[in-house]
């Protein structure tokens, strides 16, 4: 894929996108619903989505899930790392298979990342395990209170 | 909390890879695993009204999109507060997450968490800026965190489950 620069995207293209941000029928023919309302053909509109997912314009074409109603454990792990560790950590935090979106981010605590757990419960019990297979602390984050969650934006 | 069955389970497995792009994807997928697409769509629904699906929808690759930087935005809010400021700094068009977390002092003050999207660095400080005028929060103590380099999307365990509610997340 290239990342080199930003896609160029017509107005069809954003509206479509701007519509589907928002969400998507639970009907028999969804993007007949979808095609009508924006004007376009049935056939048109899934061409273009298609496109879309192809060139990497949308990450995802689905559901999004709701972490603990399904049952499982969500949060938000910070380390504070010393330059010398940080690769060596990097390494050893990646490995876990609960760890995902690790940034490098400008601080202090300077390692960020998401635990995603198949049980509340194991999310100390990985906690635990980075701390130990590493030396060092692991700040966790998770939310206590929930205000927005929209991952959308006006195109 | 709603009960999940066997068969909501199966469906959520089988639709967190994404909707079938065909006519009637519902159909498609029920074609799958032997259910009608009526049951599909009704379990579909109920699982939307109950929350365990937020909702169904596309989620946009931002840094293709030209918004590259994006940036942590924290604050330390008195707790007397946070809640209301929490609730306005959710509606800002830019902010795609805002969350109460805990504090860790003293390393880590902060207590409001929310990810505001830019299309460069200056962008995002100049949201954040215009953030903590709206909402009466420039004397408050606050920092936007960039990030320098991603080095993991998704974690194997990640699958279904990490299509929640965090960044867009590309199964690798």
């Amino acid at each position: 894929m290239n990342r080199a620069k930003p896609l160029e995207l017509d107005s069809l293209d954003r509206a479509i996108i701007n519509a589907l941000q928002g969400g998507f029928p639970i009907s028999a023919h969804p993007y007949a619903d979808v095609a009508k309302d924006l004007g376009l053909e049935e056939q048109d509109l899934i061409d273009r989505l298609r496109r879309l997912l192809d060139d990497g314009a949308l990450s995802r074409f689905g559901p999004m899930y709701h972490a603990e109603r399904l049952g499982g454990g969500l949060t938000l792990a910070a380390m504070k790392l010393p330059d010398e560790a940080f690769e060596r950590v990097n390494a050893i935090v990646n490995g876990f298979e609960e760890v995902a979106h690790n940034y490098a981010r400008d601080h202090e605590l300077n390692m960020w990342f998401v635990l995603a757990t198949e049980t509340p419960e194991r999310i100390a019990e990985v906690i635990n395990e980075i701390e130990t297979a590493t030396g060092h602390t692991v700040y966790n984050m998770p939310k206590s209170h929930e205000f927005y969650v929209g991952l959308r934006l006006e195109l | 909390m709603i009960e999940i069955s066997i068969e909501d389970r199966t469906l959520i497995e089988l639709i967190c890879d994404g909707l079938p792009l065909a006519a009637r994807p519902y159909q498609v997928l029920g074609s799958r695993i032997g259910m009608a697409e009526t049951e599909v769509i009704e379990r579909l629904r109920n699982l939307i009204d109950g929350g365990v699906i937020r909702r169904f929808g596309v989620v946009v690759q931002h840094r293709r999109l030209g918004y590259t930087a994006n940036g942590m935005s924290v604050w330390n809010v008195p707790d007397e507060r946070v809640r209301e400021v929490g609730e306005q700094m959710g509606q800002f068009e830019y902010v795609t997450l805002c969350y109460q977390r805990p504090r860790h002092a003293p390393s880590w003050p902060y207590n409001l968490f929310a990810m505001v999207h830019g299309a460069a660095k200056d962008k995002v400080l100049e949201q954040v800026q215009t953030i903590a005028e709206t909402l009466e929060l420039t004397h408050v103590e606050r920092d936007v965190l960039f990030s320098r380099r991603q080095f993991k999307q998704c974690g194997a365990r990640y699958g279904c489950k990490g299509k929640v509610d965090n960044e867009p997340c590309k199964t690798a």
